[in-house]
């Protein structure tokens, strides 16, 4: 059993008075992939953006292996190994996808400071940018800015951007969220190839239950801000709790 | 090497970015020969003025177009340095020692201040780091006219500068011993000084295309498109922030010292006041954000709406006098109308700037 590479501790954050994550506690191990699901405005993103620093937890610490990343900033955090692709796109619209996708590996090589030499001239750069432009197969619109993709392909963009920044957790936000559905499975088995590696912590916010089946080791259900249940797929789909939040069944009650 | 790389279809140059390199290196061969193509003084004048004024533009560009940094302060850098070397070559005597010292005072002052302003408010709102520019800028000002034993007050201050570039210098003589005319152009000190600045500027200018075109101009840009997104990808972007704050505030700090060694004269008028700002301000906008060339458009269009728009009516005038009306209107006195009504003609048609509407014309299928 290795070291978890993330841990969240008693994780909490408040709005005024409403608590969108509530006292979560939660460890993730290198090679595993964990689902973490829940209804909407259960507090996912909310946790994710406390883990990647967009958002200042009210209390609670967290973990990245043995270092406590609580007050680091979310830069700070990517080039620790924290990687974040975001629910809503949150590309750089005007400039192209190479570019795009440039930018996050010049961040980890540390060379966004380089203000003399040519960007077009650092051709071991560009051509790292530009596999990751090809696996996401994004390569035919290469040269296009980001704003001109339709919707499916600047998806894939925000995937290539967080593969490109070559985390140790990568956190997915809903990564199929409105693509179509012959575009779907090609992210789908993007995640499933950092998975095989069987090195890096995934955590993967997904709505549709055969995806979660078919690519989880583990589930992570919030509700209302909090951690209510944590296993296997088949343990926790089986729970009472998690069947009354999914299927509706007294939907009312949990809510 | 790029033979592997199965990189973006080959792209064509658009025709709108043809003509703008076009328009842009012709102003740049007409500044290069300005003093044999236009030998009268005036117009000296008006290409010395242009030459430090693309370097003022462009470096507020930096900010404004490529970072998204709104700030108030940059005439008070590149008065900075202005003041910086007309207080030495007053103080110590027309010598280079004097503008190497003055120059450098001025621009180290501006690269602290720029640096303090950046640190201290370049994490907040973008609404309250315009308002610190434009109180530091104030202060200045104030400053300026307050120490007048220092720098003048309102009325500046005149100077000597180094002998060579002085217009009584002779640096070729005829047979008969008198300044040497090549082109109707005089070959006295006035043209050395006219190529001292002409040189440093284009030096200043390449530096900062180099910078655009560097990872860094990347990051910039990508300050500018996303900041979150930046930050979120690694980039510590109040650091970037207050580093190009920096580069732009020394840059035109280098400005105001090539502005004080060709006017011999500074006072507020013509390297502090907020008239100057407003001029950058409509620059940039015209010749078009975010773009280095618009920079160059943007000070040539305005600078010579601004020396030569009341001698063209002038003429006007004087050609309509018969007619009814349009001689009243073409009346010199009523050029700023005429100015405001290109301004406006200019962003109606160029709502990018002339240089970023033009380029981004035929990219688009
Ligand atoms: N910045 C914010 N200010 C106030 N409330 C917020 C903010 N961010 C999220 N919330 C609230 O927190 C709750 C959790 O939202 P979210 O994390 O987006 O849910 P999920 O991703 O699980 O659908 C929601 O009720 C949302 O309205
Ligand atoms: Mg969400």
């Amino acid at each position: 059993m290795s070291t978890p590479s993330l841990r969240t501790e008693r994780l909490t954050i408040r709005f005024g008075g409403h608590v969108a994550v509530h006292g979560v506690t939660c460890a993730f191990r290198p090679g595993e992939l964990t689902a973490i699901v829940g209804p909407n405005g259960a507090g996912k993103t909310t946790w994710f953006n406390l883990v990647s620093g967009q958002l200042t937890p009210t209390e609670g610490r967290i973990f990245l292996g043995e270092r406590d990343i609580t007050g680091l900033s979310p830069s700070a955090r990517a080039l620790a190994g924290v990687g974040r692709a975001f629910q809503l796109t949150n590309l750089f619209p005007r400039l192209t996808v190479l570019e795009n996708v440039r930018l996050a590996v010049q961040a980890r090589r540390r060379a966004g400071g380089r203000l003399l030499s040519r960007a077009a001239a650092d051709r071991d750069t560009i051509a790292e940018a530009m596999r990751y432009v090809e696996r996401t197969r994004l390569a035919a619109v290469a040269g296009l800015p980001a704003a001109a993709l339709p919707h499916g392909d600047q998806r894939k963009l925000e995937v290539a951007l967080l593969l490109a920044m070559e985390p140790q957790v990568f956190m997915f936000d809903e990564p199929t969220a409105g693509m179509s559905v012959d575009e779907a499975p090609a992210i789908l088995e993007l995640i499933a190839e950092i998975r095989e590696d069987r090195s890096k912590t995934i955590l993967l916010v997904e709505h549709k239950m055969d995806v979660v089946r078919a690519l989880a080791d583990r589930i992570v259900v919030l509700h209302n801000g909090e951690l209510v249940a944590d296993g296997r797929p088949g343990a926790v789909m089986a729970l009472p709790i998690v069947r009354e939040i999914y299927l509706g069944v007294g939907a009312e009650k949990a809510a | 090497m790029t033979g592997d790389l199965p990189s973006a279809p080959p792209r064509r140059i658009p025709a709108g970015r043809l003509a703008v390199y076009a328009i842009v290196g012709s102003i740049g061969l007409a500044l290069m020969f300005a003093p044999f193509l236009f030998p009268d003084l005036r117009a000296q004048e008006v290409a010395a003025r242009i030459c430090v004024f693309i370097v003022l533009v462009a470096s507020y560009d930096l900010l404004i177009g490529y970072t998204g940094i709104v700030s108030f302060a940059h005439t008070m850098f590149f008065g900075l340095g202005a003041y910086g070397t007309a207080t030495a070559l007053k103080a110590m005597g027309p010598g280079f020692d004097a503008i190497l010292i003055g120059g450098g005072a001025g621009v180290v002052a501006a690269l602290v201040l720029a640096a303090l302003i950046g640190l201290l408010s370049l994490r907040v709102k973008a609404i309250f780091f315009a308002m610190v520019t434009l109180a530091a800028a104030s202060v200045m000002l104030v400053l300026a006219s307050q120490l007048s034993d220092l720098t003048g007050g309102e009325d500046g201050m005149t100077y000597e500068v180094p002998r060579l570039f002085s217009a009584a210098t002779k640096l070729l003589t005829d047979a008969d011993g008198k300044t040497l005319r090549l082109f109707g152009a005089a070959m006295n000190g006035k043209i050395a000084a006219y190529y001292f600045v002409f040189f440093s500027s284009l030096v200043l200018f390449v530096l900062m295309l180099r910078i655009v075109g560097s990872p860094l101009g990347t990051v910039l840009m990508a300050i500018r498109e996303n900041e979150m997104r930046a930050e979120a990808i690694g980039y510590r972007v109040v650091a970037y922030r207050t580093a190009i704050f920096c580069i732009a505030a020394v840059i035109a700090a280098l400005a105001g010292v090539l502005r004080a060694v060709w006017l011999k004269y500074v006072g507020p008028d013509v390297a502090l006041s907020f008239a100057i700002m407003i001029d950058l301000l409509l620059m940039v906008v015209i010749g078009g954000m975010g773009t280095m060339v618009g920079a160059v458009i943007g000070v040539v269009v305005m600078s010579l709406a601004q020396f030569y728009l009341k001698d063209l009516m002038e003429v006007g005038a004087a050609a309509t006098a018969d007619l009814p009306l349009l001689p009243d209107l073409l009346n010199p006195d009523r050029w700023l109308l005429w100015l405001g009504l290109l301004f406006i003609l200019l962003v109606y048609f160029f709502p990018a700037g002339i240089a970023g509407t033009l380029m981004g014309k035929g990219t688009r299928k």
